[in-house]
């Protein structure tokens, strides 16, 4: 039909852009989320502008913290589902660990604000 | 050849069939039979149906005391929605044996979460034992804001920096080590400069024909690393101990039985009494393991230890909530 192949590209588009965004882990790029699995930072490594608002998800059946090595930021324990934010105003590399699970280590690269 | 010369070519030969007898040993659970180190060699005694050691030894007056461990009050996720109930069966089991502990060591994980209310319930349960209770902290109980404060406000009274403490009790000499503060990433545990000379200057006044029981949470040595099962700074105590001719390394945390011998030191990890966790390596991370709710009870247990008043042989009897 005449209608449906006029429609086709920006259907196709439509669906191509919803896949990419169901793909993602994170919510999105302006306010990631790391998830916690497996004893594990998913992505462990995260580079971001200076500015932004991280926030982590424990989905582990134990719980985890979210402690910087320099000091500068700290979780409580979080339990299953519970979540914890950051906003990274200052450029820097922030290694971050887990308290009760001191081999789990991350790192938040912080650059300028664009 | 002297008397000695003859026991140290003995031992030499003995050793090679005691390791191989112990690494039979180490992957038994809840078996019915007990073994002890008599002269640095291991005997099989028979163990009775409360698991204890049943042979003319057994007769003699016992000084006896139980490792529990990891209870997590507060944990209630699949692995075990009921950890208060679990942790009663242990306490229920320890008051039907009729060789009464002297008293009880929890070695850690107290709570799950350092909540105030895990605290207390815990402490309310653990009320059901009639006997007294010494504890080291798990890394579940630094969670609260203080890090550890609420631990220590309950438990730290009479004892050295985060905890460390030692006592006397029938002969034996006891000392309680902490290695769950000042994580840092990527490292394992540590035990620290500070507790390390405390232990040195506490061990200096104790004779090495003394047996010596050293209790802590975190095994002190690495039984594998990838999960932060060990103990960074482990082997600098490890070391202090070797001089005595009986010593006995209780831990928790990984709420499964390993045990090692080294000379005339004994390694024992205990069963806890919250939920099982996989053996070192099997599952990609050290969480909670399910397992169908019938085969529960049999993850889950306490050590009993006894000795012959006088004696120097501590025996071990790991049992399970079945």
């Amino acid at each position: 039909m005449v209608i449906l192949n006029r429609l086709m590209p920006t259907l196709c588009l439509l669906l191509v852009l919803m896949a990419a965004g169901i793909a993602h882990a994170d919510t999105s790029p302006a306010a990631p989320t790391i998830q916690i699995e497996e004893y594990k930072y998913v992505p462990d490594t995260l580079t971001i502008p200076a500015g932004t608002k991280v926030t982590w998800v424990n989905k582990d059946q134990v719980p985890h913290t979210i402690v910087a090595s320099d000091k500068t930021f700290r979780s409580a324990a979080l339990d299953t589902d519970e979540n914890y934010s950051n906003t990274f105003t200052k450029p820097g590399t922030y290694q971050y660990f887990c308290t009760l699970h001191p081999e789990m280590v991350g790192t938040i690269v912080v650059t300028d604000e664009k | 050849m002297d008397m000695h010369e003859i026991e140290d070519k003995l031992s030499d030969k003995l050793t090679m069939n005691r390791r191989t007898v112990l690494k039979c040993v180490a992957t038994w659970a809840g078996t019915g039979v007990v073994w002890a180190l008599v002269g640095g060699v291991p005997r099989a005694f028979a163990a009775n149906a409360a698991g204890a050691m049943a042979a003319a030894e057994a007769g003699a007056s016992t000084f006896n005391f139980v490792q529990i461990s990891d209870s997590h009050v507060g944990f209630n996720k699949a692995a075990n929605p009921e950890p208060l109930k679990t942790l009663q069966l242990a306490i229920d089991r320890i008051n039907a044996v009729p060789a009464k502990p002297s008293f009880i060591l929890h070695t850690g994980d107290i709570t799950h979460l350092s909540k105030a209310e895990e605290f207390d319930t815990a402490a309310q349960v653990l009320k059901g034992l009639p006997y007294p209770i010494h504890y080291v902290p798990g890394e579940h109980d630094t969670l609260d804001e203080g890090g550890g404060k609420l631990f220590l406000e309950r438990y730290g009274k009479g004892t050295k920096g985060n905890g460390w403490y030692s006592f006397d009790d029938h002969g034996v000499h006891f000392v309680a080590l902490v290695n769950v503060f000042n994580l840092e990433a990527g490292h394992e545990a540590k035990l620290g400069a500070d507790q390390l000379k405390w232990l040195a200057d506490d061990l200096s006044a104790v004779s090495s024909s003394t047996p010596l029981v050293v209790f802590t949470h975190i095994p002190l040595w690495t039984v594998y690393e990838p999960w932060g099962w060990g103990t960074e700074d482990g082997e600098q105590a490890i070391a202090m101990l070797r001089r005595f001719g009986s010593v006995t390394v209780l831990h928790g945390h990984i709420h499964q039985v390993i045990q090692k011998v080294e000379g005339n030191i004994t390694f024992h990890t205990a069963r806890g009494t919250a939920y099982p966790q996989p053996e070192p390596g099997k599952a990609p991370s050290p969480g909670p393991m399910l397992v169908p709710p019938d085969q529960l009870r049999s993850y889950l247990g306490l050590t009993s230890i006894s000795m012959v008043q006088g004696g120097h042989t501590l025996a071990l009897t790991d049992s399970t909530l079945v």
